[in-house]
């Protein structure tokens, strides 16, 4: 029997370099694998408590977590392509469309 | 049992590290697909076989390879190779927030003012007798019918997003 929280430590050390991720990479595309790779996290730590209290609603919950993270990584990376072409780069510091 | 678990672990920390730390972008696709097949293992050792095909074949399968496509779209125009991280002060201190958050959660994860709530009823024997697709196919179609059809509507305004924002040229 694998102790729960260690499957929870293993969960938060994912999300971490996750939002390192996030944080540190200036290239689009590996800043959204991160947030895949957060998304995992979350993903282990349901699994974690679905087996510990016997209870089905986690697995349930991952099946939508996995369907949002598919819709969303569709949009995600046609959204990259459409800015890919109008700036000619994939670094995000030159993504200032919004800024006015 | 066990060994293995901490052996897939330290192995998806690993291939996780490696996202981070590897300077071109297919290496740290790549590196994802390793810890996504690691996290599956994981899964199959936690009793969600279900789940961690799921994993294998969505993520590790499509959502990545899509990753993968639209890296090698772009990957021999210029602009496409990344340098390292480039350290500067303020990366420093998001750096070190991100560490004592985690600091933070694996503390409180360890406390002993952690509880569990009331377990439920679907125990290890009671899933493993019916079949867990069997169950998760019955509470999908009964307990979560309603937030199943409304994430096939999600689906449908996904792939219509994606075809219009891809095609449209804004200048």
């Amino acid at each position: 029997m694998i102790p729960t929280t260690h499957v929870l430590i293993l969960s938060a050390a994912l999300f971490s370099i996750g939002v390192l991720g996030v944080m540190l990479r200036r290239n689009v595309i590996v800043i959204f694998m991160s947030i895949e790779l957060m998304l995992n996290a979350v993903n282990l730590s349901f699994v974690a408590f679905a087996r510990t209290l016997d209870s089905m609603n986690g697995v349930m919950f991952i099946f939508f977590i996995i369907v949002v993270a598919a819709a969303e990584a569709v949009v995600g990376l046609s959204i990259i392509l459409s800015l890919y072409r109008s700036r000619k780069t994939l670094n995000i510091d030159e993504f200032n469309l919004l800024k006015g | 049992m066990q060994v293995f678990f901490y052996i897939f672990a330290l192995l998806s920390i690993v291939s996780a590290a490696g996202v981070l730390f590897l300077r071109n972008p297919i290496h740290s696709a790549l590196s994802l697909v390793g810890t996504f097949f690691c996290l599956g293992a994981i899964y199959v050792m936690l009793n969600a076989e279900f789940v961690a095909v799921i994993q294998v074949l969505v993520y590790a399968g499509a959502i990545m390879v899509l990753f993968l496509f639209v890296l090698m779209l772009l990957s021999n125009e210029e602009g496409m190779q990344q340098h390292a991280i480039r350290w500067t002060p303020a990366k420093g201190v998001a750096a070190v927030a991100t560490l004592v958050v985690f600091l933070q959660i694996v503390s409180s994860f360890l406390s002993p003012a952690m509880r569990l709530g009331e377990p439920g009823t679907y125990d290890a024997a009671t899933v493993a007798e019916t079949g867990s697709i069997a169950v998760i196919g019955r509470l999908l179609f009964t307990e979560y019918l309603l937030p199943f059809e409304v994430i096939s509507i999600l689906l449908l305004v996904a792939v219509i997003g994606a075809v219009v924002i891809a095609k449209r040229r804004f200048n």
